[in-house]
């Protein structure tokens, strides 16, 4: 099968790989019709996560149609089209049932800090992804769910991580109605997170970004106020005076790891690999939010320690709430708001591209080369 | 006015009610997002054993020390193997995901993969290849120019390390044998 394969950091390349065995009794292979590059994608290109091994296939976002199962798979046929959330979880663990479907305690033999995740490096149980043919789908009874037959496919593919993640970050603001809600990071998450505020009742939605194209975007799209952060000689400021120097009462960071903001920062963490991030959103996050409030945190972040500016979360009393988004638990809902036309999530899609040429699309979402927001990838396509 | 006692304006304008479809939705506390949250009820999640059956371990696979053994499924991608995996290998076995070690080798264990790997592609049938690998090539068809300047990106600042960083491992690597090929010719005797 064809596949893309990482060659070290800021190189891959499409080869070709054999097709995935069963290698336990409830896995299926599923035949890969449309994957996504995502933002924490780049954490891996770009060498930032740990044990991330040259060789391995990428994609924690994909669809397909369901090519083989093992002998104890009850609920997955061949041809069934499925949608994978991008967690690997066993349904039956101490986490799993109690909803933490990101934390599953029987995926991920190299680290207990972090569930199993397709194609996210060996510290994410060493798992190849969906950027390929075909990909190992582990507890196929578990994760994977048929596609509706309404559902519009590039829907689908943004349900297995992009739109529950975002959604997810707005619902661990505990957002009560009227409050006024920050988002940092308009990428393709923050956008979700910043149009789900809304929903879950914010009086104001204030999205915070370097790329005027992606703040044009959380305007159109997700209703916000946006602002550009290097207009600002201090964005903390801005957002204070904003908000008659209350602070905001909800700040989700939807940025993670490789902020931009600050010079030093980003050497630190992305070039040196010396921090597990640069935490600059994280920090702008704490900074601007009142004094009790709430910071949501699902942009990701590497295992190694960060600069977060602790102090300051625990002088003002703030609510830290984070996580890697346990897909599946949002899909009932996400499915009623995309039915009842409150979501679209494809309308973020600005590039498709077969796989074959997933290395200049890495390339061109990483550099943010014409107005790129989510680039998907078509395996087979020419 | 956070100086007095007052609420900040909480009241949402109808012109935000009518201009957002769906606002407020998610509100109600008593029909929260994502129910069932943290409710004990594993038929719901489609498991059907107490403990998933154990998956075949084909060959010794690294695993946390922090767990109690090897987990019931795992990933089987990319093997350890060379001096990679032996640095890989020495975390795992040695320091806990608590130690900055355990992580800090593994990231060197990268680096070291990435040169090895490299090395070995030279003596295949098909080596690395700088130019389509770095995707550089999408440059010439997607505004390079008007993607970068004039937008007040924050990333300028640090963009001119990231041809450094790409290119130059290959110069390195380019003279390395440059130099290589120059000494062994040169002890030819004459």
């Amino acid at each position: 099968m064809r596949a893309m394969v990482y060659r070290g950091p800021y190189k891959v390349r499409v080869e070709e790989k054999d097709i995935p065995p069963i290698e336990h009794p409830n896995d299926a292979v599923v035949k890969v019709t449309m994957a996504a590059i995502c933002g924490s994608d780049l954490h891996l290109y770009h060498g930032m996560m740990p044990d991330t091994r040259v060789g391995m296939t990428f994609g924690h976002e994909f669809i397909g149609v369901v090519e083989q199962v093992g002998s104890s798979v009850e609920h997955l046929k061949p041809g069934d089209r499925v949608m994978v959330p991008f967690n690997i979880f066993c349904g039956s663990c101490y986490f799993c049932v109690r909803g933490l479907y990101s934390n599953c305690h029987n995926v991920n033999a190299n680290a207990t800090a972090i569930g199993g995740i397709y194609g996210y490096s060996h510290t994410c149980g060493g798992y190849d992804g969906g950027q390929a043919e075909y990909v190992r789908v582990p507890f196929a009874d578990v994760g994977p769910s048929i596609i509706p037959d309404w559902m519009d496919d590039e829907d689908a593919l943004l349900l297995t991580d992009a739109l529950p993640t975002g959604y997810f970050g707005a619902q661990l603001g505990d957002i009560d109605e009227g409050d006024t809600v920050v988002v940092f990071g308009a990428g393709p998450v923050g956008l979700f997170a910043a149009k789900s505020s809304w929903l879950m009742g914010a009086g104001r939605v204030i999205v915070i970004d370097h790329l005027d194209y992606r703040l044009e975007k959380a305007r159109s799209f997700a209703q916000a106020e946006a602002f550009n952060f290097t207009e600002f000689d201090d964005i903390v400021v801005h957002l204070k005076k904003a908000t008659d120097y209350l602070g905001a009462d909800v700040a989700i960071d939807a940025v993670g790891a490789e902020a931009d903001g600050n010079f030093t920062q980003h050497v630190t963490s992305a070039k040196l690999k010396l921090q597990g991030g640069s935490p600059v959103a994280l920090n702008w996050a704490i900074d601007s939010v009142r004094k009790g409030g709430t910071v949501s945190v699902m942009g990701a972040y590497g295992p190694l320690f960060s600069a977060v500016k602790f102090g300051d979360a625990m002088n003002k009393g703030l609510t830290l709430r984070m996580n890697q988004c346990p897909v599946k638990r949002q899909w009932p809902r996400l499915f009623e708001h995309i039915q009842n036309g409150y979501l679209k999530p494809n309308d973020i899609v600005t590039h498709r591209l077969p796989l074959e040429h997933i290395g200049e699309g890495y390339h061109m979402f990483s550099a943010k080369l014409d107005d790129c927001i989510k680039p998907i990838v078509v395996p087979g396509a020419v | 006015m956070p100086y007095t006692a007052g609420e900040p304006g909480r009241t949402v304008p109808e012109e935000v009610r009518a201009r957002i479809p769906g606002w407020g939705v998610d509100l109600d506390p008593k029909n929260p997002p994502a129910f069932p949250r943290e409710r004990f009820d594993p038929d719901a999640t489609g498991a059907h054993w107490d403990f998933p059956e154990r998956q075949e371990e084909k060959w010794p696979r690294e695993r946390s020390i922090e767990h109690k053994f090897l987990t019931p499924v795992f990933g089987t991608a990319t093997p350890l193997h060379g001096l990679s995996g032996a640095i890989r290998r020495l975390a795992y076995r040695r320091y806990s995901e608590g130690r900055a070690a355990h992580w800090l080798l593994l990231i060197a264990g990268d680096r070291v993969d990435a040169v090895e790997s490299h090395l070995r592609s030279l003596a295949s049938a098909r080596p690395d290849d700088p130019i389509t690998e770095s995707g550089v090539l999408s440059e010439r068809r997607h505004r390079p120019i008007r993607s970068r300047f004039g937008r007040g990106r924050a990333d300028v600042s640090h963009m001119w390390m990231d041809p450094v960083i790409i290119v130059g491992p290959w110069l390195l690597a380019g003279w390395l044998a440059f130099s290589l090929v120059k000494r062994v010719v040169g002890r030819r005797p004459a």
